[in-house]
């Protein structure tokens, strides 16, 4: 079996790159994809803890996160395809109405 | 080196591999099926981890919902209009890298500071979905009724929002 310190550096990997991808990209669309990978690094880290400790609080907690994860993702792209409508852009440089 | 461990790094360079592919692709689409590869590989590697119930979970939420739903904005709000125009501040994906080195320097010395082998108890609990629906519905009953209110304050949230003015759409057709 591999060792549970594989599967978390793994984990931190993934994050890592989710986190340069939400820093670095301006497009809107490819930031949510980019949160949805950091989300999922998570859930690898907790399933290997799970499987570590022989508990499955970890594997109730990852399907929390899944519906969460649907949740904002439907959320987040109506509020995407709303402003799409009206500004006709998804690069977030010019989505900046809330901004002081 | 065991099989175990050959599959365990295959599997996880292919999930690495996709993940750059999600963050430096061009063209949005392309991003969008980089995903799609990457969370078929998580589920993978979720099955070596003796969760066969999040596994399938994952290709059928993620891989048949999640992806699907992004491709559906694309196609619709139209990946020519999203350039990604980080021309007049180009460092700021130097400024991401640095970052992104910094976080996988640090997690992966604090994960380090521990060394965790894999548990040698056989009676493991498993994750198939028996044992994980018994689980949810005795330990986790008032979390799946939040879940429950969660996706259909979601559903409304997402109606609310997505739907036209129905004046706008009155103007619309009288143009």
């Amino acid at each position: 079996m591999v060792a549970t310190n594989f599967y978390l550096i793994l984990g931190a990997i993934i994050f890592a790159i989710g986190a340069v991808g939400v820093l670095s990209r301006r497009n809107a669309l490819i930031i949510f994809m980019c949160v949805e990978m950091m989300l999922n690094s998570v859930n690898l880290t907790l399933i290997a803890l799970s499987r570590q400790w022989n508990n499955l609080n970890g594997q109730m907690f990852v399907f929390v996160i899944m519906a969460v994860a649907a949740a904002e993702v439907a959320v987040g792209l109506a509020v995407l395809v709303s402003h799409f409508h009206h500004t006709k852009t998804a690069n977030i440089d010019d989505i900046n109405v809330l901004k002081w | 080196m065991d099989f175990a461990m050959i599959f365990f790094i295959l599997v996880g360079a292919l999930s690495v591999g996709a993940a750059v592919g999600v963050v430096t692709a061009k063209v949005a689409v392309h991003s969008a099926l980089f995903l799609l590869t990457h969370f078929v590989t998580l589920a993978i590697l979720y099955i070596t981890l003796d969760a066969q119930f999040l596994g399938a979970a994952q290709v059928i939420v993620y891989a048949g919902g999640i992806v699907i739903l992004i491709l559906f904005v694309l196609m619709l709000v139209g990946s020519e209009n999203l350039d990604t125009r980080a021309g007049y501040r180009s460092w700021v994906p130097y400024a991401g890298l640095g970052l992104g080195a910094v976080l996988v320097a640090a997690l992966g010395f604090a994960m380090l500071q521990t060394p965790l082998n894999p548990p040698v108890l056989p009676a493991n609990l498993g994750g198939i979905p028996p044992v994980v629906g018994v689980y949810l519905y005795s330990q986790g009953i008032l979390l799946v009724e939040l879940v429950a209110v969660l996706l259909l304050v979601a559903l409304l949230g997402a109606l609310l929002l997505a739907r036209r003015n129905p004046q706008e759409q009155d103007e619309g057709r009288g143009r």
